[in-house]
C-alpha cells in the first residue's frame, strides 16, 4: 500500500451568503415551502433574462482574496449545456473560460506538518433545483434552490491523504466563514465537495487515471470515500486492471464506491459565451476596497494570539479556527488581561459544559471576562471558577455578584487577613514556638491550619506571605 | 370615416380621439371588425383579446374625459408578435410546443406600451420561434401578404406586418434577429425598425439569438415608428444587455433633410443578385439622395459576403442552447406515454418542434460540439467581429449606409425552390443580418411598388444609438403608398 501515492484534487461548491439569488431577485432561504422562492428567471420561463447580483461578485472576490488568489479584472459567463430536470434552462450559467479568481493557495496542518495546497481557480455559478424522489417512482422538483449563488473552488491536485483532504475542507470552511462569504452549513447542503482521486507508484511523475466522487456533504464521508476509493484503485492496479475515468457514488452503509452507469460519464457541455450577461469588470480600486473590508483570517489571528497574548500554539489554533468562537474570545479578551485563563476557561470547562468542541458559549463575553478576572486576581481559585461557571451557565448574571452572594469570593484584604493570621497563630503556640526555634517546616503546617480556619476564603498567596511575615517579624504574645 | 381613420397614422388617430371625433372604443371596434373581415384570409393574428381590448378602450375614454390622457398612444390599438409574452393571451411562438401556454408576466416592451394607454389587440403569427422568413414555418398556418394573397407577408414577423398593412392594428411589435422586422416591413410597404442592440429591453421576448436580436417596430408612417420606439426604449433592470442611455426625441432631426450628409453605397457585386425592381429602386433612391444634396460615398464591406453564413452559425448555436428549455417538464407540450425522463424529452421535443427549428437546433448543437467549436462557431464570431470593425470604419467615412432590405419583393407562398433548399432563404438574409451581427440600428422604409404592385423596401443603417439619423434619412427618401397615390 505504501508503494502508492494517492493524488487528490477537490472541487468545493459553497452557497454564497447573499440575500437574493444570483440572477434574479428571489430570496434565498433554506427550508422554505417548495417552489415558493421562484420567478420566471430562475424557473427558466420563456423570455426571462438573467441579471447579475453584484453582491455575489463581491463575495466571490472576498473568497479569492482570502485564499490568496489573483482577481481577474475581466471575467465572464458561459452556458454549460445539458438536460436534467433540475436544470430549467437546460444550461447552467457558469464561468468556464474566464473565471473570477485564479492561482491562490491555503495552508493546512496535519500532525504538525504544514503544507500549502494550491487553489487553481474560483468561479461563480448558479445552483440547480432539487429533485425529490417519491416512493411510488414519482419524482418532483423543487426550484427554490435553483439560481442560488455558488462559488466553485477548485484545488490543485496537491492533497495526498484523506486527513489532508479533511484538513483542507475544514480550513476552507473556516476561511469562508471568517470572510463572510458563506455560512457553509453542511447540514443545509451549503458546502459540497467533489473529490477527484487517482493513485500512482511513489516516485512517478505522471498522474494516474482519476475518478470523481460527487456531492460529498460531510467531512467524515469525504474521508471514508477517499479511503475506500484509494483502496479500490490500488487493488485494481495490483491485479493488473485499468482504472476507468468515471464518476462514482460513495455508499455510506457499505463504505464502498460504485460506478455511476449514467450518461454523466461522457459529457460534451458545448460551452458558449453567455450572451445575456455582459462581462464582469473590476477595477483595482474596487478590489482594494473589498480587500480592506476583509476581517483578519484564521492564520493571522492565530499568530496574533500567540504573539500578543502568549497563548499556546494549540489553544491559539483552536480558538482561531471558528469565526464565532474567535470573535467571542476576542471580545471577552478586551475585558480582561488574563487571556490565557480566558482561553483555559473557554476551551476547558466551558467546552465540557457545552458538550464538545463546537458549542456556543451561553454566557456573554463580558461575563466570561469578569470570571477570568476573578480567577486571575486570585479572588477565587480554579475549582471555584469552574463551579462558578456552572452556576452562571445560561444566565446573564455577573460572576462577581454571584461569587459574593455565595460567599465564594476570597478576601485580598491584608488588614483583615492579618488579624485572622494573628488569631490563628495565637491558637497554635507550639507550632509558632517550633518555627521560632528554627523548625522552618512548621510554617507549612501553620499555613494549612490558617487556610482551613479561614474556610478557604483567604487568598492563599497573601495568607502565606502574612503567616511568614508575622512569624518573622512579630513576637506572638501569649495572652 | 372611421374606416379611413384606421388606415391613417397614430398622430391622426390621436388627434381624432382628442377632439372627441371618435372614442377609443369605437376605434378599437372598427379595427376588430376589419380584423374579423380579413384575418381568415390573411392569417395575421393567432389570438385576439377583444373583451379586454374593449375594456381598456373604455378605460382610455374615461381617462380622456377626466383630462387624464396618458399621451399620444392612449387608446391606440396595437398587435404584438406571438413571441412576446403577454399575460392574458397565449404566447405560442408559432409552435405546437407552446400551444396554449400563458406566461405569468408581460414583456417589458408590452408593459411600457400598455402603461402609455396603448391597447393590445392580439398576438400575431410568426415562423416558429422566429426561425424563418415567410411564416411558412409557423406550426399553425402561413400569413398572406395583403398586397397579394398568394404571396408571403415575410417573416418571421409576417403576422405583425400583415396586421399593420391591412389596417387590422395601428402599429405592431416584432422581433428582429436576422431581419425579421425589416424584411416583412419591406414586403408589406411598411417602416420596420431594428434599434441598436441594447436600446430596447428583451425581457419577455422569447429568445432565439440573444446576442443578435431586438424588439422592433412596424408601422405605416415614419412618425408612428419613432413614437412607438420612444415608448418602448430605455434601460431595463431586468435585461442586463440594455444600456443606461437617455431616450432621445427620435424625430428631432427629421426636418433637417439630408443635404450635406455622406451616404455610403456598396458596390453591386457586394450586394449579390438583386431583382430588377429592387435594383432600380436602389438606383432611383441614390439619385434622389444626390438631388437632395447628399454626398454619395462608395463604401465597402469585404466580409459581407460571408455574413449570412456567420449569422446562421451564431444564431443556430445560440438557439440550440436557448430552446433546450422546451422539454415538456414545466410548461408547454408534454408527450404522453414516456417511460423515463429521456424518453419524455425526446418525444415532447420531437412532437412539439417543427422541421425548420429542428434543423437549426441540430446545426447549432453541431457547431458547438467538442472539436468543432473553433472551426464553426469560433470562426463565425471572428467574422462577426471583423464585420463590426469594417462597419465602424465605414461609418467614419459615411453618416448613413444605404442598401436594399431584401434582394427581391415578396415571393409566392409554397415556393418549391425555397422549400427544397433552405439555404436559398438563408442567403436572402445577407443584407439584413449585417445589422444584427454588428448590433447597429437599421430602418427599412418603403420606396414604391414593382410592376405587380408589390411593395419594395430599402434600408438605412447608422452608427450605434443614431436612430434619429435613420428617421431623418427615411423621412425624405421614403415613398409611402400615400405619396405614390398622390403622384
Amino acid at each position: 500500500m505504501n508503494e502508492y501515492e494517492i493524488v487528490i484534487g477537490i472541487e468545493v461548491h459553497a452557497e454564497l451568503s447573499t440575500r437574493t439569488k444570483i440572477f434574479c431577485a428571489c430570496g434565498v432561504a433554506f427550508g422554505a415551502p417548495q417552489n415558493s422562492l421562484c420567478c420566471p428567471v430562475c424557473m427558466g420561463l420563456p423570455g426571462a433574462r438573467p441579471v447579475l447580483n453584484r453582491r455575489a461578485v463581491e463575495l466571490g472576490v472576498r473568497a479569492g482574496l482570502a485564499t490568496n488568489c489573483r482577481i481577474s479584472p475581466i471575467s465572464s459567463f458561459d452556458r454549460k449545456n445539458y438536460f436534467y430536470p433540475d436544470l430549467p434552462k437546460a444550461y447552467q450559467i457558469t464561468q468556464f473560460r474566464e473565471p473570477l479568481c485564479r492561482d491562490g493557495f491555503l495552508d493546512i496542518e496535519v500532525e504538525g506538518e504544514r503544507r500549502r495546497i494550491g487553489i487553481t481557480e474560483i468561479h461563480l455559478e448558479e445552483d440547480a433545483g432539487k429533485l425529490i424522489h417519491g416512493a411510488n417512482g414519482e419524482t418532483r422538483i423543487d426550484f427554490n434552490r435553483c439560481g442560488v449563488p455558488l462559488i466553485e473552488i477548485v484545488s490543485a491536485p496537491d492533497l495526498r491523504s484523506a486527513e489532508e483532504a479533511v484538513a483542507f475542507l475544514k480550513k476552507l470552511r473556516s476561511i469562508l466563514r471568517f470572510a463572510g462569504v458563506s455560512e457553509c452549513r453542511m447540514n443545509e447542503g451549503a458546502l459540497r465537495a467533489d473529490v477527484n482521486l487517482s493513485v500512482r507508484r511513489r516516485g512517478e511523475e505522471t498522474l494516474g487515471t482519476r475518478t470523481e466522487m460527487k456531492n460529498l456533504n460531510s467531512f467524515t464521508y469525504a474521508a471514508y470515500a477517499i479511503e475506500a476509493e484509494a483502496k479500490r484503485q490500488i487493488e485494481a492496479l495490483e491485479a493488473g486492471e485499468k482504472i476507468l475515468q468515471e464518476t462514482r457514488r460513495f455508499d455510506e452503509t457499505n463504505r464502498t464506491t460504485h460506478s455511476l452507469r449514467s450518461k454523466e460519464n461522457a459529457h460534451d457541455y458545448r460551452y458558449l459565451p453567455e450572451p445575456d450577461l455582459p462581462p464582469i469588470l473590476l477595477s483595482e480600486d474596487e478590489i482594494q476596497t473589498i480587500r480592506e473590508s476583509l476581517p483578519p483570517l484564521p492564520d493571522q489571528r492565530r499568530e496574533a494570539y500567540i504573539r500578543e497574548w502568549g497563548l499556546s500554539d494549540y489553544d491559539a489554533a483552536l480558538l482561531s479556527s471558528e469565526r464565532e468562537r474567535a470573535e467571542f474570545f476576542e471580545e471577552a479578551a478586551r475585558g480582561t488581561p488574563f487571556r490565557k485563563i480566558l482561553a483555559n476557561l473557554l476551551l476547558g470547562e466551558a467546552a465540557r459544559l457545552g458538550g464538545g468542541e463546537d458549542f456556543m458559549c451561553p454566557i456573554s463575553p463580558k461575563n466570561l471576562a469578569e470570571l477570568a478576572n476573578l480567577w486571575g486576581e486570585e479572588r477565587i481559585n480554579s475549582n471555584t471558577a469552574k463551579k462558578l461557571l456552572g452556576e452562571l451557565w445560561n444566565t446573564d448574571e455577573s460572576p462577581e455578584a454571584v461569587a459574593r452572594a455565595r460567599g465564594w469570593e476570597r478576601s485580598n484584604d491584608r488588614e483583615l487577613l492579618r488579624e485572622v493570621v494573628r488569631n490563628n497563630l495565637k491558637e497554635n503556640p507550639h507550632a509558632v514556638a517550633d518555627y521560632q526555634r528554627g523548625k522552618k517546616a512548621a510554617a507549612k503546617d501553620l499555613i494549612g491550619k490558617t487556610m482551613a480556619a479561614s474556610g478557604g476564603r483567604a487568598n492563599p498567596k497573601i495568607l502565606q506571605e502574612l503567616v511568614l511575615e508575622l512569624l518573622e517579624n512579630e513576637t506572638i504574645q501569649n495572652d | 370615416m372611421t374606416k379611413k381613420l384606421i388606415q391613417q397614422d397614430i398622430v391622426s388617430q390621436a388627434e381624432a380621439l382628442r377632439k372627441r371625433e371618435i372614442s377609443s372604443e369605437e376605434l378599437v371596434k372598427t379595427y376588430l371588425i376589419e380584423l374579423w373581415e380579413k384575418n381568415n384570409e390573411i392569417g395575421a393574428f393567432l389570438s385576439v383579446s377583444e373583451e379586454s381590448a374593449l375594456a381598456e378602450a373604455r378605460a382610455s375614454d374615461r381617462r380622456r374625459a377626466e383630462g387624464k390622457s396618458l399621451g399620444i398612444l392612449d387608446g391606440i390599438p396595437f398587435a404584438a408578435k406571438d413571441n412576446l409574452c403577454a399575460k392574458n393571451l397565449p404566447t405560442t411562438c408559432g409552435s405546437r410546443m407552446l400551444e396554449g401556454y400563458f406566461p405569468p408576466y408581460d414583456a417589458t416592451a408590452i408593459e411600457k406600451l400598455t402603461a402609455a394607454g396603448s391597447i393590445l389587440l392580439g398576438k400575431t403569427n410568426l415562423d416558429e420561434f422566429g426561425m424563418g422568413s415567410s411564416t411558412e414555418c409557423s406550426a399553425f398556418h402561413p400569413t398572406r401578404n395583403p398586397y397579394d394573397l398568394a404571396r408571403t407577408a415575410g417573416g418571421s414577423s409576417g403576422g405583425s406586418a400583415a396586421a399593420v398593412a391591412a389596417s387590422m392594428a395601428a402599429y405592431a411589435l416584432g422581433s428582429d434577429t436576422g431581419g425579421s422586422v425589416r424584411q416583412p416591413a419591406a414586403f408589406c410597404g411598411l417602416f420596420g425598425m431594428k434599434p441598436t442592440y441594447g436600446r430596447v429591453s428583451r425581457y419577455g421576448l422569447v429568445a432565439f439569438g440573444s446576442s443578435l436580436e431586438q424588439v422592433g417596430v412596424l408601422s405605416r408612417s415614419l412618425s408612428d415608428n419613432a413614437v412607438v420606439l420612444s415608448a418602448i426604449s430605455g434601460y431595463d433592470p431586468r435585461d442586463a444587455t440594455t444600456v443606461r442611455r437617455d431616450v432621445p426625441d427620435f424625430l428631432s432631426q427629421i426636418e433637417k433633410g439630408i443635404a450635406g450628409l455622406r451616404i455610403g453605397v456598396l458596390p453591386e457585386d457586394a450586394l449579390g443578385e438583386l431583382s430588377g425592381a429592387v435594383s432600380d429602386a436602389l438606383a432611383r433612391t441614390v439619385a434622389e439622395c444626390e438631388r437632395l444634396g447628399a454626398r454619395i460615398v462608395p463604401a465597402s464591406l469585404p466580409s459581407l459576403s460571408l455574413a449570412a453564413e456567420a449569422y446562421y452559425l451564431i444564431s443556430s448555436a445560440e438557439a440550440s442552447a436557448e430552446l433546450a428549455r422546451f422539454d415538456g417538464v414545466r410548461y408547454g407540450r408534454r408527450a404522453e406515454g414516456a417511460s423515463d425522463i429521456e424518453e419524455l424529452y425526446k418525444k415532447s421535443r420531437s412532437e412539439g418542434l417543427g422541421r425548420e427549428v429542428k434543423r437549426r437546433l441540430l446545426l447549432g448543437t453541431f457547431a458547438l460540439s467538442e472539436g468543432y467549436y473553433d472551426a464553426y462557431y469560433g470562426r463565425a464570431r471572428t467574422l462577426a467581429a471583423r464585420l463590426g470593425e469594417e462597419m465602424r470604419e465605414l461609418l467614419r467615412a459615411c453618416d448613413l449606409l444605404l442598401l436594399p432590405t431584401t434582394p427581391s419583393v415578396a415571393h409566392p407562398l409554397g415556393d418549391k425552390h425555397r422549400i427544397d433548399d433552405p439555404t436559398v432563404s438563408y442567403r436572402e438574409d445577407r443584407l439584413t443580418v449585417l445589422a444584427n451581427l454588428t448590433g447597429l440600428p437599421a430602418l427599412s422604409f418603403p420606396v414604391g411598388r414593382d410592376e405587380n404592385g408589390l411593395p419594395i423596401g430599402l434600408q438605412l443603417m447608422a452608427d450605434a444609438f443614431c436612430e434619429e439619423l435613420l428617421y431623418r434619412g427615411a423621412h425624405v427618401l421614403a415613398n409611402t403608398n400615400q405619396k405614390e397615390a398622390e403622384e
